[in-house]
């Protein structure tokens, strides 16, 4: 996605293979995402967290949300969805398909076109291997 | 402590009223309930209310008389109306006052809500992408629900279809007509699995609730109804909220789980004990799975009680008698006070073509809100 103004800065990892960064909460462990910003951010160190998990639960977004959504035009309904990364947290997100979700789905993080000049991310279903 | 008993109730139909602002509706619902206490605006001692989009309860005397009466203002999102009540009932429960009032009001712009990111302290970006609705709350919420339990999309049908039916037969509801169950589950998909029958709407509308202490409601002989508890309770560890862009894989309970279990507690008696039932429905899945949050039944067993009609007006436990959200609309400020309208109502049997059959002698309310908030009531006569 090259020449894509991040959505937000600081969401994932600038690497060849992005990751989410989550904030990992020091006193008990916890992960949240995404990294607190502000005065709440001292308490959590930033963590990148799995490219892939599994579907928590979907939905499909099959109105136009008002604003503040900033989507692409015309509006076309997109997936949204939980996804359960192993072992660290269970993060909200697009997804890349509105056809054959199913819970416990193999999910991977894609870095996708949102607008035509932001980038966002979204999990997409896995190929099986 | 004393006793506190509801004396009088009054509410504004809920639905869409042009050229009424919603503090004008909040008038409306507070003279009504006055005159169904048979007092007068100068008896009330202190209230407590609030809109969520529709200004401040305090402004209300310019109408309703300058009386000098404390009027706190309530801001508390969906659980507004549950907080100004569960503060009512604190102010005559300490006996500190004799006679308290409730109030809610609401006045939204039509569609889904769209609310800011910073508000609930999340960045621009969650609400950019789409991300920030409570319809995909209740339907993410929804379809794991379904999958670990085993519940129908008919049955998501059969609790509007109820809803529809209700509302029908109640002069405050918005909708007032039957809506079959083919139509509702043909119905275009608005968040899957939820179709476009299966949400309720924002709307407009007020209740006016009137407190006192067990010896006022005998002095007015009013039929003594009492607020056994009303208690408010925010979000344990674990839960699944709206506007959460993460989750800890460590699941725990909702704030309902919370606010329902103290309050049985506090009322001394159990799920098994009540009578008739009003449980925030925002749409259809949220009437199921909070049924089994606030105890009624176990998780699944819903699919059962549907099947056979149990919370039915003629059922075991009627559930949201008055059509509930799904039939009236929710103005939020007032959407948590009209259950307890409607369960007085039930326990007066003044209910006419919606009343439950039998003798209702107790009487629960839940409402659940953003970012986590949960209030019951439980009522008994």
């Amino acid at each position: 996605m090259t020449g894509l103004k991040p959505l937000c800065d600081g969401l994932w990892t600038d690497e060849p293979e992005p990751r989410l960064i989550g904030g990992q909460r020091k006193n008990d462990g916890k992960i949240i995402f995404p990294m607190p910003t502000g005065d709440a951010a001292s308490a959590y160190d930033a963590v990148p967290l799995s490219r892939t998990g599994k579907l928590w639960s979907w939905t499909i977004q099959g109105f136009e949300p008002k604003a503040p959504y900033a989507g692409p035009q015309p509006f076309r309904p997109f997936g949204v969805g939980y996804v359960e990364l192993p072992g660290q947290v269970i993060v909200e997100s697009r997804l890349t398909s509105i056809t054959g979700l199913r819970i416990g789905m193999d999910m991977e993080l894609v870095i996708e076109d949102f607008d035509g000049e932001r980038a966002c991310f979204a999990f997409a279903p896995k190929e099986s291997a | 402590m004393s006793d506190v008993c509801i004396i009088g109730i009054g509410i504004h139909p809920f639905g869409r009223t042009e050229g009424r602002s919603g503090r004008d509706q909040g008038v409306f619902a507070v003279k009504q309930a006055l005159s169904d206490a048979g007092l007068d605006w100068s008896d009330i001692e202190i209230a407590y209310g609030g809109s969520s989009s529709a200004g401040a309860a305090d402004v209300m005397v310019n109408e309703l008389g300058l009386t000098g009466v404390p009027i706190i203002n309530v801001a508390n999102g969906c659980a507004t109306g549950g907080s100004s009540l569960a503060s009512v009932y604190s102010a005559i429960a300490s006996c500190e006052y004799d006679v308290g009032m409730a109030v809610g009001f609401d006045k939204h712009d039509r569609g889904a809500f769209n609310a800011k990111p910073s508000e609930y302290g999340l960045p621009d970006w969650y609400g950019e992408a789409g991300l920030m609705l409570t319809t995909q709350f209740f339907a993410l919420k929804l379809q794991r629900y379904m999958a670990l339990h085993g519940i129908s999309q008919r049955t998501l049908g059969l609790v509007a279809e109820k809803a529809f039916e209700n509302g029908s037969k109640c002069e405050h509801a918005w909708r007032r007509s039957p809506v079959d169950l083919d139509t509702i589950l043909n119905a275009p998909m608005v968040n899957d699995p939820l179709t476009k029958y299966m949400f309720c709407s924002p709307a407009e509308g007020a209740v006016s609730l009137i407190l006192g202490t067990e010896k006022k409601a005998r002095q007015l002989g009013k039929p003594v109804i009492r607020l056994k508890t009303s208690v408010m309770r925010t979000r344990p560890p674990g839960s699944f909220e709206v506007f959460a862009p993460s989750l800890d894989i460590d699941r725990g309970v909702s704030p309902t789980v919370l606010a329902s279990r103290a309050a049985f507690e506090k009322a001394g008696i159990g799920p098994e004990d009540i009578d008739v039932a009003q449980l925030q429905d925002t749409e259809s899945g949220a009437e199921i799975m909070h049924m089994a949050e606030n105890g009624f039944c176990k998780d699944g067993e819903q699919e059962k009680w549907f099947a056979e009609g149990r919370t039915k007006l003629n059922g075991k436990l009627p559930v949201n008698t008055d059509g509930g959200c799904l039939a009236c609309g929710e103005p939020i400020g007032a959407s948590g006070l009209r259950q307890v309208y409607e369960n007085v109502v039930q326990l007066r049997r003044h209910g006419g073509a919606r009343q439950v059959s039998g003798t209702p002698k107790t009487a629960y309310t839940h409402v659940y809100g953003a970012p986590g908030v949960s209030a019951v009531t439980i009522m008994e006569c």
